[in-house]
């Protein structure tokens, strides 16, 4: 099932904490929301599973809308909260009774369908506890088994991962992705690594406006528009001499010293050449011994903060 | 509804879970026997065959006992999101709320039930006036609707339970007592109206096996204008201005 967010705004006072944004999660698509704190990630997620109503814009869930179809959306939705909200006081067993009578699962089915969902997320030894006495990794299982426990078409995690360790996050997140195949996915999350080992795609969204949109391949070219390499040259007298010899050539941009490095050099190339060749006809020209050339990557790191920090002081 | 009661089978639960609905029950029946047959102006001291000494003080034990078991509904599935859970299921604001209140209504309604022994201890010892006794149990029904309505309006105010409780005894005290005193204290227009407000009036027709529609209409505006407040103050944060 599709979601069409178009020209979403939700305002807060007078704060924009979602400013017109529109984009499309399709069917079997995991779409990973990325953004600094504030930035609007979970009051949109918010919007689309009916919990608030936007200022402006709608959201299309298939054929249904937001403002119309409430009732029928949410029953095809599964949420996970920020910060995993849950009943401390009640059994896990009961909790998901409850959840699953909620979503209107047939009485039939309820029994199996918390069958699955305790042997899915690997409940089964603490099911009978209370959610309150669980600690926080199964606290998080809870709240994926209650989100999926109608068998929804479209899945919402808000910080699916937060406060599990680091075997839990690895099952967690096979999980999403193996969801992801055939159930429309959004996350959200602080954490690039996970965006990038679950999501298809990544949306960056800053100050309530959508600043990258792409599959990570797709943003680091995007944000990696000249070639940056490192070399490190040996042999040469004096590093001015090797650094302005570089900067003679004709496809070098940039020539950046590494820093407690007397030899090492960031070379950017300009927009659309390379510069291997060149450097390296060069060193040999001047008998110079070229140890190491390594083209830099740029980590979704630096496009997140590239993108998200930019525009901060506005 | 079946949404009301799965939400109202919940919350009936965790009161009996939680040891809310045992304390409330020992507490309530607790103060109302001991003030019906044993101290004050009891059963024994009137010597008439009457549980009117016994609703007199069940009103007022209704009347601390509500807020009690209205301040955590709302504000406390505020205060720590549950409240997001609930609503972004198969789930509307309405049928929270009638699910919270029908809970409430029947834990009442429970406790009220353990009274009956009174009711058929006192028709042993003479000729009680059935009819008052049954309406008298309608309009604790009638008073308890009223007062939870409000419970829930104070309790969807805030995230702080406490803040529900006191909240919800002040807008009470106005229709236990303080719109009587007014009442007594004004005459003509003004006297008649803090008279209206004033849940005494309505109750003690009630109490004398009356059922007049008019007292009836009073409980259930306060009962819907309670819950209509509770829920639009819930459905807050859906306002686009």
């Amino acid at each position: 099932m599709n979601i069409i967010v178009e020209n979403l705004t939700k305002k807060y006072g007078n704060q924009r904490a979602v400013d017109n944004i529109s984009f499309e999660v399709k069917t079997g698509e995991v779409l990973g929301f990325l953004g600094p704190n504030g930035a609007g990630k979970t009051t949109t997620m918010k919007m689309i599973t009916c919990y608030m109503a936007p200022n402006d814009g709608d959201i299309k869930i298939g054929d249904l809308s937001i403002h119309e179809n409430q009732n029928e959306i949410k029953k095809k939705i599964g949420y996970l909260p920020e910060s995993n909200p849950l009943y401390y006081d009640m059994p896990v067993l009961e909790y998901l009774e409850f959840a699953a009578r909620l979503q209107g699962v047939p009485d039939n089915k309820i029994n199996e369908r918390i069958a699955e969902m305790v042997a899915l997320t690997g409940l089964n030894k603490e099911k009978h506890k209370k959610i309150g006495e669980l600690s926080k990794g199964y606290k998080q299982r809870v709240g994926l088994a209650q989100a999926m426990i109608h068998d929804p078409e479209i899945l919402i995690l808000d910080e699916p991962t937060t406060g599990l360790d680091p075997n839990q996050i690895v099952e967690i997140r096979k999980l999403i992705k193996d969801l992801g195949k055939e159930k429309t996915v959004i996350l959200s999350t602080h954490i690039l690594p996970e965006v990038e080992a679950t999501c298809d795609r990544i949306l960056i969204i800053n100050n309530g406006k959508i600043v990258a949109d792409g599959t990570s391949e797709m943003l680091r070219k995007q944000a990696q528009g000249q070639e940056i390499i490192k070399v490190t040259i040996e042999g040469a007298a004096e590093r001015d001499a090797i650094i302005s010899a570089l900067g003679e050539l004709e496809s070098v941009g940039m020539v950046d010293p590494v820093k407690d490095s007397e030899i090492s050099f960031i070379i950017n190339s300009k927009d659309g050449l390379s510069s291997r060749k060149p450097i390296f006809e060069l060193c040999v020209k001047n008998k110079w011994v070229l140890t190491e050339m390594t083209p830099l990557e740029t980590k979704l790191e630096d496009i997140f903060r590239e993108l998200t920090t930019n525009c901060k002081g506005i | 509804m079946k949404q009301v009661w799965i939400i109202a089978k919940r919350e009936l639960k965790s009161f009996f879970d939680s040891l809310i609905a045992y304390i409330m029950l020992i507490l309530f029946l607790g103060f109302s026997g001991f003030f019906t047959w044993l101290f004050g102006s009891d059963i024994f001291f009137i010597g008439q065959a009457t549980l009117e000494p016994f609703f007199m003080i069940a009103r007022w034990t209704l009347f601390f006992f509500i807020p009690a078991l209205t301040m955590k509904m709302l504000a406390e599935e505020k205060r720590s999101g549950t409240i997001e859970l609930l609503l972004t299921k198969g789930l509307n604001d309405w049928q929270l709320i009638l699910g919270k209140f029908l809970a409430s209504l029947l834990l009442i309604a429970i406790a009220l039930a353990f009274t009956l022994p009174y009711y058929v201890t006192i028709s042993y010892l003479g000729s009680i006036d059935h009819g008052a006794v049954w309406s008298g149990y309608l309009g604790m029904l009638l008073i308890s609707m009223a007062y939870i309505s409000i419970g829930l309006f104070a309790s969807s105010q805030t995230n702080n339970q406490i803040v529900a409780l006191l909240t919800a005894l002040l807008i009470g005290t106005f229709f236990q007592i303080i719109f009587d005193v007014l009442a007594g204290n004004f005459t003509g227009f003004l006297g008649q109206f803090f008279s209206y407000l004033s849940i005494s009036t309505h109750y003690e027709s009630i109490a004398r096996g009356v059922i007049d529609t008019k007292d009836l209409l009073y409980f259930l505006s306060i009962t819907f204008f309670g819950l209509t407040l509770a829920e639009s103050v819930l459905s807050k944060r859906n306002i686009v201005e």
